[in-house]
């Protein structure tokens, strides 16, 4: 089969593979009809993220038709699903909390070393993102293995479209579980850095939750065009300064909530962003956080602070006094993909979601290395890549 | 040998020599201990670990374990190069649902000796802690040893412990290899 892999920094390409195939009981395979590229798979692309291998298959937003189960598989043959980015059990005692990216077992057992090195104790596998992640092969592929079928996928009910229900499988709930993490009380004021994918399902899930007012801050003017379709007030920071700005729209209190949906490629030319881009060409320090601090300084006192953000290994200059000064409040993590599928399928189902609106480009799988190279290149124009490998056929 | 003030296992001691607490039985002083919490009741755990022919499905260089009488087994371990490496091995210690020691007989090419505890954890499950000990390192001895091992005991110890957790939990060894083909190279 035809899949999109990783070679090297701002190298990738289109390999041909073996196909995929039954491993383990609770596998399923299936034929990808729809996946997108995420913005953390432009980490990848970057090469901020270690442990990738020349040739992993990457991907890890993806749906299609069930083609072949294994006998513990509680899928059938022909079903269309979206996979969640999350490789979660279902048995062990964190997804019995609905801790779905802090499973126990979905890393294979020789793979959770390097995240027990680093992160104390390993979390869930993930498709297409490292080895630390599980070596996993990724998505954006014409078939993939999916373990633990009979826990992850959700069946999508004839009728609805791909491109309705794809971003089930990652940015989605990650933009709701964003606005969870940060408790939103009604009335509240919101103030969400990052207008990617993450940011913008992040405001829509904001306003459903009770906010009162939403703020985003963004460089791109596309993408602060769509956060002000769905109601948010729009801070370009290229043009204002961010923390006199959130203190005058809030009367001096500051939001009480922030939402840190940039991650460790932060942008923009501040003096402390620009010693974390020298520390982290050498190899000093790994993650860039401009926003995020930028997000504690802002927030009110007592307020929250919630980060979908991906960071991946230490900073510095994070200003922990401030937090603790302040007593906010931190939450954060991988998404728990499967504790939110049934509830936002209904939403999307229901109108109460638009998701649509986010597809900038649709491609066939072949251009994937075309479409990382356009997604990185051009971030105002591409607000998502989708890759179609029925494009190809 | 230093003594321990605080609670924690002599394998995780600072001090060099308080390994030898470990085990009366066995004066090799590289010890390791790993502990895993496994979301199954304790009599499942117990029952499928007592099982000795049930190891190497989850553990990596087991190749057979044959059971000789109620006590002693035979093992045959991957060595390097290929082939195996064998010993019959002896439980010197057995409590139901709770406890298994075991030692190496006389003559093994690579004397070992260890054991497993099971402890109840409610709700959380079970608990089961492996302590191995083994002869440092060395010779002919320490290049089996690392091959039985992969690298080195405590992290063999530690994810053999985790792929019996996934069967134990899940039913099945979480791998990444996409088909068949793939597994039988990756192995477990």
């Amino acid at each position: 089969m035809k899949a999109v892999a990783w070679h090297g920094k701002h190298d990738v390409r289109v390999d041909t593979v073996d196909d995929p195939g039954i491993v383990n009981p609770r596998d399923a395979i299936i034929k990808v009809t729809s996946t997108a590229i995420c913005g953390s798979d432009l980490h990848l692309y970057d090469g901020y993220i270690p442990t990738m291998q020349a040739g992993d298959i990457l991907g890890h937003e993806f749906m299609g038709e069930v083609v072949e189960v294994g006998p513990q598989s509680t899928l059938t043959k022909g079903q269309r699903v979206v996979v969640p980015f999350t490789i979660s059990c279902g048995s062990c005692y964190h997804c019995g909390k609905q801790q779905f990216s802090a499973c126990d077992n979905g890393l294979p057992a020789d793979n959770q070393d390097i995240a027990r090195e680093l992160y104390g104790q390993p979390m869930s596998g993930l498709f297409g993102y490292s080895h630390m992640t599980g070596g996993y092969a990724g998505g954006q592929a014409e078939y993939v293995r999916v373990p633990f079928s009979d826990v992850g996928p959700i069946v999508v009910p004839d009728g609805v479209e791909d491109e309705q229900v794809l971003f089930l499988s990652d940015i989605l709930p990650t933009g709701w579980m964003a606005a969870e993490n940060a408790d939103i009380e009604p009335g509240d004021t919101v103030a969400v850095w990052g207008c990617g994918p993450v940011g913008l399902f992040a405001i829509q899930s904001a306003f459903l939750m009770g906010a009162e007012r939403v703020i985003a801050i963004d460089h791109f003017p596309n993408r602060l065009a769509l956060a002000k379709r769905f109601g948010a007030q729009i801070v370009n920071y290229e043009e204002t300064a961010v923390y006199d700005a959130l203190m005058e729209m809030t009367g001096g209190i500051g939001p009480d909530a922030v939402i840190d949906a940039v991650g460790l490629e932060a942008h923009g030319f501040f003096v402390d962003n620009v010693i974390d881009q020298i520390k982290a060409s050498t190899f000093l320090g790994t993650d860039r956080a401009h926003a995020n601090r930028q997000a504690i300084i802002a927030c009110r006192k007592g307020g929250r602070v919630s980060m979908p953000a991906v960071y991946g290994g230490f900073v510095d200059k994070w200003p922990l006094g401030a937090f603790m000064e302040k007593g906010l409040t931190l939450k954060t993590g991988q998404t728990h993909v499967q504790r939110y599928l049934p509830a936002l399928l209904t939403a999307i189902l229901e109108g109460k979601i638009d998701t649509t609106f986010l597809i900038s480009h649709r491609m066939p799988l072949s251009a994937g290395p075309e479409g990382y190279r356009l997604f990185h290149d051009q971030q105002d124009e591409v607000t998502k890549i989708v890759l179609k490998p029925g494009m190809d056929r | 040998m230093a003594e321990q003030h605080d609670d924690g296992s002599a394998a995780a001691s600072k001090h060099p020599h308080a390994a030898g607490d470990a085990f009366a039985h066995d004066t090799g002083d590289a010890i390791t201990a790993q502990a895993v919490t496994i979301n199954r009741p304790v009599g499942e755990v117990y029952a499928f670990f007592r099982d000795f022919t049930n190891l190497p499905t989850f553990m990596e260089n087991v190749v057979t374990v044959d059971l000789l009488d109620d006590t002693r087994s035979h093992w045959a371990v991957k060595a390097p190069g290929g082939g195996t490496v064998e010993w019959n091995a002896r439980l010197t210690a057995q409590e139901a649902n709770s406890l298994l020691e075991w030692t190496s007989e006389d003559g093994a090419d690579v004397p070992n000796s260890g054991r497993i505890t099971f402890r109840d954890a409610g709700a959380r499950g079970t608990v089961v802690t492996a302590t191995i000990v083994y002869d440092p390192p060395g010779g002919i001895v320490g290049k089996v040893i690392a091959k039985m091992f992969q690298r080195e005991p405590a992290i063999q110890a530690r994810r053999d412990l985790r792929r019996f957790k996934q069967l134990m939990e899940t039913g099945e060894i979480a791998t990444p290899a996409m088909n068949r083909r793939q597994f039988e190279e990756m192995g477990l």
